[in-house]
């Protein structure tokens, strides 16, 4: 028996090692492997968010559909993602980022520098409509060699003010006409925080950078800037500008003086969201393009949804600051990846934009999922190429622009201003905790936070 | 005359025990006295303690002296990561708050389960469901309690807690939303989520106090706290302090509570040292300074190694007295 046992107990042993050894060698690069000899690529994309409805995904798995029918040799596979500072980084360190991934425009630059986006620039002057875009919107993810390596695709968008009709009529507010000045953001503020205990009448972001993009946000609508840069790109924080300074201390009024931010001051793009969606925020600021997400997401109540311009001062230079979304590609993948991401670009995101028959086609598989058509976005192109699409897809056009006209009807004139372009997110990062301050802490010195806030901005810009 | 027995159970002479004239061995020895054996079944247990232990931790110690986003290629920085950490002010903010957690976690944390286990042991009937009730916390998820309780500590009148502690005329509290109540709040949580595990270790610990001592003190007409005082407490005192070591070892690694309550806020009032360290590798989604978390990861090793060495030193003298 001994010599039997012996031997099996060590084969065993051994194959259990090889199959640690096997399983642990198994997190190479996948990406080396994207395209096989058959010439079948293998394309790893961004979905949707993290918890989407059914509906969402339904529609999405037809889209997919759709795309493989009319390129067989692409398997597309689809990954659900969320943007988010922290999980980005991760991923981009492990190397688990899908093969077309979506990032925000203030990010792009950095990685062009990095190395860490794939040249796309052959694949997407290959584009038909290539040079019908808008140049601004398209500098976003050009190098300074002036290839293109990450492309416009998702959305562009000026942050807006949104609104819950429910909760102003409840406040006896009329759901048409929303505020137009800050003041007037304050008075509608309490009065939905008094007529609706518990519930924000007006609620900021604060967390996980987003409470610096959206002080940003509202310190450009006020006239100032957080960071001015000169000719030669050398950048000076002025986060202690007056805008940024009167913005902290309406924040503060509304919070300490008012009452009438609610009880939950921790909020990022998705709680906040969260948080509107189920009717505990009367009215917030964020990108125009949310009604998306909140409906695929967050399962608003259409009725309830209610979307302005952002209210700018009198200053001079106020105006409404605009984001963005670019669809990016991994440096380290093959030729065959590249050419099968720019199909998917193509078809996901931009030729419905351009082809009235890829536009119906999109929109009819959306509102045949109960998803949203028609989210009023920044044009991509030009304004008569999106009022032409516009045209294309107004049969199934379902959100409901009329309680959005408020913005619709201003949105071409609104005056407009990019992000910092340089160390845009830490610095946002930076800002997080300052209006965490002004919320939870009564006597908080504002004019000290922001200096503060200042030398350590000042520091990483130096940084270069 | 003192007698060394090998796990074998043979009994060993001292002569040989001290390795005299033991045969040289050479590999074909070793061959045949089984050590390829030996070696093919450490095999799987050296290639995952490598793989997932050591050679993390060496690459580690490499990456705190380099710059790098873990793509590009790393260049060689000497100690200027360990400078960076210590010159950040957020750092010192990071080390008192967990000094804090620890405070409080020992505060609060630490006594209580000794309570509850005492108390439980001195209850004649339904001692198991209490235990399973005191246990019930430890099965629930982390992230699911954490979320549960984010709900509870809901800000302003209509919050869960605010609502309760409303009808006896206290609060609202603002519990998360405030850099004072933030951390004790936080504190709360983690006890109740982790003093389950510790009651149970307690309750069998006092199984092994022997009952003729509670006896004994019982004739000499000690009462419940005498006994407790003179009795429990000092048979428990080996696990009590293996229970106060872990637990300054784990409140100094705190993470999960103030990641997912607060995410470090308001205001960093509850940034924690593991926190901090997240924060350096992936704040910036354009890629982290893992060069100054792994330099941050290594000064709290560091620390706690000194702790794990004052613990083996005191736990050493406690059982030889």
């Amino acid at each position: 028996m001994k010599s039997t046992r012996k031997p099996a107990a060590l084969a065993l042993v051994g194959a259990l090692t090889a199959g640690a050894l096997a399983a642990c060698s198994g997190g190479g690069d996948p990406q080396d492997e994207s395209t096989n000899s058959a010439g079948q690529v293998t394309l790893s994309v961004v979905s949707l968010l993290p918890g989407s409805t059914e509906e969402a995904v339904a529609a999405f798995e037809d889209q997919v559909a759709e795309f493989e029918k009319a390129n067989p040799d692409i398997d597309v596979q689809p990954e659900e993602y969320e943007w988010k500072a922290t999980t980005f980084a991760a991923q981009l360190a492990g190397g688990t980022l899908p093969d077309v991934f979506e990032i925000p425009f203030t990010d792009a630059q950095g990685l062009v520098e990095n190395g860490q986006l794939a040249d796309m620039d052959a694949q997407f002057r290959a584009l038909p409509y290539a040079e019908q875009f808008n140049p601004t919107i398209l500098e976003a993810g050009t190098g300074e060699d002036g290839h293109v390596y990450a492309i416009p695709a998702k959305n562009a968008y000026p942050v807006a003010l949104h609104y819950n009709r429910q909760l102003f009529e409840s406040a006896g507010l009329d759901p048409d006409s929303p505020p137009t000045t800050w003041e007037q953001v304050r008075e509608y503020a309490k009065k939905i925080a008094d007529a609706n205990p518990g519930v924000a009448g007006y609620a900021t972001m604060t967390q996980n950078n987003t409470g610096g993009w959206q002080l940003t946000a509202q310190t450009v609508a006020r006239g100032g800037r957080t960071v001015e840069t000169d000719a030669d790109q050398k950048a000076t924080a002025t986060l202690d500008n007056p805008g940024t300074q009167e913005t902290l201390q309406f924040l503060h009024d509304l919070r300490w003086e008012d009452e009438s931010m609610g009880g939950n001051f921790l909020l990022d793009w998705g709680s906040i969201n969260q948080e509107f969606a189920a009717g505990q925020v009367g009215m917030f600021t964020s990108g125009s393009d949310i009604y998306t997400s909140l409906v695929q997401t967050n399962a608003v109540d259409p009725d309830t949804y209610g979307l302005a311009p952002i209210p700018l001062s009198d200053a001079p230079e106020s105006a409404t600051l605009t984001g963005g979304t670019l669809a990016g590609v991994p440096a380290n993948v093959d030729e065959g990846v590249k050419d099968a991401a720019i199909k998917w670009i193509d078809f996901f995101y931009l030729n419905k934009l351009v082809d009235e028959d890829r536009a119906v086609a999109d929109a009819e598989t959306l509102a045949k999922n109960d998803q949203p058509v028609g989210t009023p976005v920044l044009p991509m192109f030009s304004k008569e190429q999106y009022e032409l699409n516009q045209e294309w897809i107004a049969d199934y056009v379902n959100v409901p622009l009329d309680q959005m006209t408020a913005f619709t009807d201003a949105m071409f004139d609104l005056p407009l201003a990019g992000e910092p372009s340089q160390k845009t997110q830490e610095v946002y990062a930076l800002l997080d905790p300052v209006v965490q301050a002004v919320l939870t802490d009564e006597g908080a010195d504002i004019d000290a936070l922001l200096a503060d806030a200042n030398t350590q901005a000042q520091a990483l810009l130096d940084q270069g | 005359m003192t007698v060394t027995t090998s796990p074998r159970g043979d009994v060993a002479a001292p002569a040989r025990a001290a390795g005299a004239g033991r045969p040289r061995r050479g590999p074909a020895t070793w061959l045949r006295g089984g050590g390829l054996h030996s070696l093919v079944f450490l095999l799987p247990l050296l290639v995952i303690f490598g793989v997932f232990s050591w050679f993390p931790i060496v690459r580690a110690v490499i990456m705190s002296v380099q710059e790098t986003n873990l793509v590009t290629d790393p260049t060689f920085v000497g100690l200027d990561n360990f400078r960076h950490v210590l010159a950040d002010p957020l750092l010192w903010k990071a080390v008192q708050n967990t000094l804090y957690f620890a405070f409080l976690a020992l505060l609060f944390g630490y006594p209580v389960p000794l309570v509850a286990a005492v108390l439980m042991r001195e209850v004649r009937r339904g001692r198991g469901l209490y235990s399973a009730l005191a246990y019930l916390p430890v099965v629930v998820p982390p992230v699911v309690a954490v979320l549960l309780w984010k709900f509870f500590y809901k800000g302003g009148p209509t919050g869960v807690f605010n609502t309760i502690l409303g009808w006896v005329g206290l609060g609202p509290y603002p519990w998360l939303q405030d850099a004072s109540w933030a951390m004790p709040s936080l504190v709360l949580a983690a006890t109740w989520a982790g003093a389950g595990g510790t009651v149970i270790i307690y309750l069998a610990a006092l199984t092994s106090v022997p009952a003729e001592l509670y006896d004994a003190s019982e004739v000499d007409g000690a009462g419940l706290w005498r006994k407790i005082w003179h009795v429990t407490l000092p048979q428990l005192r080996g696990v009590l302090f293996i229970t106060l070591i872990l637990q300054v070892i784990g409140t100094a690694q705190v993470f999960l509570e103030p990641y997912l309550f607060t995410g470090g806020g308001p205001n960093n009032a509850t940034v924690t040292v593991l926190l901090l360290i997240y924060r350096y590798a992936f704040q910036n989604s354009l890629g982290g300074d893992y060069g100054a978390a792994t330099a941050l990861s290594l000064m709290l090793a560091a620390v706690l190694a000194v702790f794990s060495v004052l613990y083996f030193r005191l736990t050493r003298s406690w059982s030889t007295s």
